[in-house]
């Protein structure tokens, strides 16, 4: 399937900025996700414990959710603001 | 288990189905006289892009696999939907938009633009190839559950009709799954599910689930035995078939016979003798007839099963709670004692019999992992499957070519990643619905213990025969819709990357669409086989495994491609072939393939089920060696973020 690029896309000098801020956000999401693994892993009783009303499970399961749409607001808003800045 | 079939249900089915694919009909084609789908795509709206995204992506897998295993393992299953919400953030953050700068989208048009390469391009083909047929495996085997409580038609004839009717399509007229379709199937199928869930907060939790009062729960029955003076177990109205010593009581069951009919009861010790609590058996005699609770499958005799036993609020026990919160459900949930069902097999003469008994677990048991993966008193063994399946799923996302493709569709890289917000929002709130969809399931009394994938329809059922017909309807559709993606693609890798590019066949233009047309036929049967032999497998650990070899093949070329300046052809075609072979490979001598092979899975050479923690590092361990190596002869790339 040969296609070209659908859309001609300009000069980005913010290109740089993203990638580093992709990467960095990317290390800190890993780190979060990871702490689930290794929980489970290592110490599920853990897990088992009651906070907030909930087990830990649960609510880290739904911060890792939450957190990913936090994160993702947040790189929008700070790559928005790059491209408005970077590319005048 | 049989189910009874409404005509209501089966009408809106057709409707559904049939409204769906005319749609899909009536866009591609307009699209295609738009000067093609890729361009046209250029014009979507980042919101519309972004409920396609969870359209394509919340597949037949994550809404009837995860449904279906948090209903039996309980958070175990929603692990699954942690994994691939986490496999997001790889996506937006790493890959789309220097994928979006790159101007390429799929995997194989990145990599030809980089290097003219005939290995790349084989490889590419095999890959795509791969990872495509795994991903129809659990698609198959989702279309062929759906079928049987709508339709009333055996697990096969599902696969077949799916097979036969996309196969058709494809062969005959190619079939894009525009933009527009997936966006419908996924807003409905979340509009939908939040209805569910809310009639499910509504009704609250019960110990005696009667779907709304509408039927009536099966109340299993507990009896009490008492050891005579010679020894013999004796249970009042009930002759013992086999007792204590026999392989049954070996086991922890007794046998028990009444007016001809036969029972088994799992044993337990108390202070005059034993408790005796009914189960369910399924035997397979030698010649493969099968008896459910010891009569025909359509004696309705093997029950649906899912009940709490004891709900405690603030201190009390009590039978119901009335209509609940969101967080009040999970809460009161955690403080319920919930009825499990476990599972054994025992040979008795030539029949193997399956036993499923009630384990009655705490809930706060079940709202924590250790119900399906064994994490707790865990051999090394265990804990590298667990954490091996976890690592799949979050590099799985990025790697699979129909999201990626995804991006092509929107006009700038803002929205590229506006869609993608809105995807993870969509995503993210309905994986927060199948965790009530699984409880709902898990205490409702809908679950088939033969097969859990059908639980989240069958709670709709409950609700309903409406909701229940939408659903399997948009979910029926939404399988249509990627087997058809998956055969175009396999049939392009073959026709298009291998037969014409790779081997340099020169066809002319009518036998390149006709060798396509072949390739389409030939996986179209593949798939067929494919779906019928994995019957009864949990569909979302099907999409486990096509997580992991897309992950193993693709993942580690497309990041290396995209942030390591050194990469060079050959090192690229290194690592999906190690990638590929490593992750198919470990697959194949799985304990759960030695299952499929009829064999035992203790005795399989590798005592894990998830290839990936081995399989991922080693295809990039290939990429920089092999590239190190080829330094000089190699082409470099350069670095994405200075393209």
């Amino acid at each position: 399937m040969g296609h070209g690029p659908a859309v001609k896309l300009g000069r980005d000098d913010a290109a740089n900025y993203k990638t580093r801020l992709g990467v960095w956000m990317f290390i800190l999401y890993t780190l979060v996700y990871a702490g689930f693994v290794v929980i489970n892993a290592v110490n599920p009783g853990l897990m088992q414990k009651v906070i907030l009303g909930q087990t830990l499970a649960v609510v880290y399961g739904f911060g890792l959710i939450v957190f990913a749409f936090v994160l993702a607001i947040i790189y929008n808003q700070l790559c928005n603001a790059a491209e408005k800045r970077m590319n005048q | 288990m049989v189910y009874t079939q409404s005509p209501l249900a089966i009408g809106l089915f057709v409707f559904f189905v049939v409204f769906v694919l005319g749609l899909s009909f009536y866009l591609a084609r307009r699209t295609t006289s738009a000067a093609g789908y890729y361009a046209a795509g250029g014009n979507i709206h980042w919101f519309v892009n972004g409920i396609a995204f969870a359209g394509d992506y919340l597949s037949a897998a994550s809404f009837l696999g995860i449904c279906g295993m948090i209903a039996t393992a309980g958070f175990d299953g929603w692990m699954y939907a942690i994994g691939y919400l986490a496999g997001w953030m790889v996506a937006l953050f790493l890959v789309a938009e220097p994928m979006k700068r790159l101007g390429k989208f799929t995997f194989t048009d990145a990599l030809d633009s980089k290097f003219n390469s005939k290995a790349i391009q084989l490889m590419a083909a095999i890959s795509t190839l791969a990872v495509s047929v795994f991903y129809l495996i659990p698609q198959m085997v989702g279309a062929g559950v759906l079928v049987q409580p709508l339709l009333g038609m055996p697990h096969w004839v599902g696969v077949c009709i799916v097979g036969i009717v996309v196969t058709i399509i494809v062969a005959t007229a190619g079939m894009a799954s525009t933009t527009y379709v997936q966006f419908f199937k996924g807003a409905l199928l979340l509009i939908c599910s939040t209805i569910v869930v809310i009639a499910l907060l509504t009704r609250g939790l019960g110990t005696s689930p009667d779907q709304g009062g509408t039927k009536d729960y099966h109340q299993f029955q507990t009896l009490q035995a008492v050891v005579a003076a010679d020894g013999a177990l004796q249970v009042a109205g009930y002759d013992v078939v086999a007792g204590p010593e026999s392989k049954f009581g070996e086991a922890g069951f007794v046998k028990l016979t009444q007016n001809g009919t036969e029972t088994i009861w799992k044993l337990k010790e108390n202070a005059s003798g034993y408790e005796l609590a009914e189960t369910l058996f399924v035997t397979k005699m030698a010649d493969g007839t099968k008896t459910y609770n010891g009569a025909a499958k359509e004696d309705g005799k093997f029950f649906a099963v899912g009940h709490i036993k004891e709900i405690t609020v603030d201190g009390k026990s009590v039978a119901s709670t009335g209509s609940i919160g969101p967080l009040a459900y999970l809460s009161r949930f955690k403080d319920s004692t919930v009825v499990l069902w476990g599972k054994k097999y025992i040979m008795d003469g030539a029949n193997k019999i399956t036993i499923y008994y009630q384990k009655p677990t705490p809930g706060s048991r079940i709202l924590r992992p250790g119900l399906k993966f064994k994490v707790d008193n865990a051999t090394g063994t265990q804990k590298f499957n667990f954490i091996s399946l976890m690592l799949a799923l979050f590099c799985g996302t990025a790697a699979l070519p129909h999201i990626l493709i995804r991006y092509y569709t929107v006009p700038s890289q803002a929205a590229a990643r506006k869609s993608t917000i809105v995807a993870i929002a969509a995503i993210g709130f309905f994986y927060i619905l199948t965790l009530y969809l699984g409880l709902g399931a898990m205490t409702n009394g809908v679950i088939n213990l033969t097969d859990n994938n059908m639980s989240a329809p069958l709670l709709a059922l409950s609700f309903g025969v409406i909701l229940f017909a939408v659903i399997s309807s948009l979910a029926f559709a939404t399988v249509l819709g990627t087997v058809s993606g998956l055969i175009v693609a396999s049939a392009g890798a073959i026709a298009h990357d291998l037969m014409d590019n790779f081997l340099g066949m020169n066809m002319t233009e009518k036998g390149k669409v006709m060798a396509g047309k072949i390739s389409a036929m030939v996986i179209g049967c593949i798939a067929i086989y494919l779906g019928i032999i994995f019957e009864g497998m949990n569909v979302s650990f099907l999409v486990g495994w096509a997580f992991a070899v897309a992950a193993s093949a693709n993942l580690p070329a497309i990041l290396m491609l995209l942030f390591w300046k050194k990469t060079t052809a050959q090192g690229v075609a290194a690592s999906i072939l190690v990638g590929l072979t490593t992750a198919l490979g470990l697959i194949l001598v799985s304990p759960d393939m030695w299952v499929r092979y009829g064999l035992l899975p203790q005795d399989a050479p590798v005592a894990f089920n998830s290839p990936a923690a081995i399989s991922i590092p080693a295809s990039f361990i290939a990429l920089v060696l092999v590239s190190l190596l080829t330094q000089k002869k190699g082409v470099a790339v350069e670095d994405a973020a200075n393209a």
